[in-house]
């Protein structure tokens, strides 16, 4: 990998409620990192944190979109949705807080540790959210 | 423990993966809820669920899961199949319910994930 390259940078949207399609960016993402060649325990942090992060959008939002930056040295996600925000920060990242309906739940989520997943897999998370607005959640993985 | 072993341990039906038998898998996981799964699997591992959904695949492709097993007789359909087919991920089917074919694949020596919870490092 030549560190003088740009990063190369992948956009990819996310629609609300479309389980058909949810998923395909954090495996578009991971693909690119295994054709790069990153080493497969940082490829899974950032597959689990950018999968966690788009079904998130995929649930509880209204849309939004992903944003892969990827260097030799870092890789950085961006999800980000236009609402409804997340009104209490630090309850949805405790293990276990889900605010998942019922038929959701039924389909394998809600067990309220998708934020804490990727805050394990990130080195660094940001957690930006307006109620009203949206949320723009910043996971940035170093790859050593 | 090969692939092919848990699939003779549970009775299991192949959906896809016939040809991926030979794999090795170094633990297993039962769970229903994906993030758990995200949360707690390591290594190389068998995911035995109930749901059969593209929730399942999408999560176990995340984790490199060797392949899925779904319990009590849950038949994934033709989308689901050939979706698993293209990641080259097996499916496999059995009639046994979640905690016995986690039993006998544990008795039979594939361990779980708890691991680093109960073992002293
Ligand atoms: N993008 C988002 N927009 C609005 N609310 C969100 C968003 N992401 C998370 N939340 C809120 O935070 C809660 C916790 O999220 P988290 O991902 O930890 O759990 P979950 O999605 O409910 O379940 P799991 O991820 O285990 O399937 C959610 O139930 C939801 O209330
Ligand atoms: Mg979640």
């Amino acid at each position: 990998m030549n560190e003088a390259r740009p990063p190369l940078e992948l956009t990819i949207p996310v629609r609300a409620w479309d389980f058909l399609a949810g998923g395909d960016g954090a495996a578009r993402v991971r693909q690119v990192l295994q054709q790069v060649g990153f080493p497969p325990a940082v490829i899974r942090r950032v597959a689990i944190a950018t999968y966690e992060a788009e079904m998130n959008i995929v649930i509880h939002s209204q849309g939004g979109e992903l944003k892969a930056q990827i260097t030799p040295a870092v890789i950085t996600i961006i999800a980000r949705d236009t609402g409804p925000g997340i009104p209490d920060i630090d309850l949805a990242m405790q293990e276990g807080y889900s605010t998942a309906p019922r038929e959701i739940q039924e389909m394998g989520f809600g067990a309220g540790m998708g934020l804490p997943n990727i805050r394990r897999c990130a080195d660094e998370l940001a957690i930006d959210s307006m109620p009203g607005k949206g949320t723009v959640i910043k996971i940035v993985i170093y790859n050593r | 423990m090969k692939l092919r072993e848990i699939q003779a341990i549970l009775a299991a039906e192949v959906f896809t993966g016939a040809d991926k038998l030979d794999l090795e898998v170094e633990a297993g996981f039962g769970s229903d809820l994906m993030s758990d799964v995200l949360a707690f699997t390591r290594g190389r591992v068998v995911l035995l669920t109930g749901l059969t959904n593209t929730h399942v695949i999408h999560t176990a492709s995340m984790v490199d899961a060797v392949a899925v097993v779904f319990v009590r007789g849950k038949r994934p359909d033709r989308a689901l199949i050939d979706a698993a087919a293209k990641m080259g991920l097996p499916l496999l089917g059995t009639k046994l319910l979640m905690y016995d074919s986690c039993g006998r694949l544990f008795r039979a020596g594939l361990k779980g994930c708890s691991g680093e919870v109960l073992e002293p490092k």
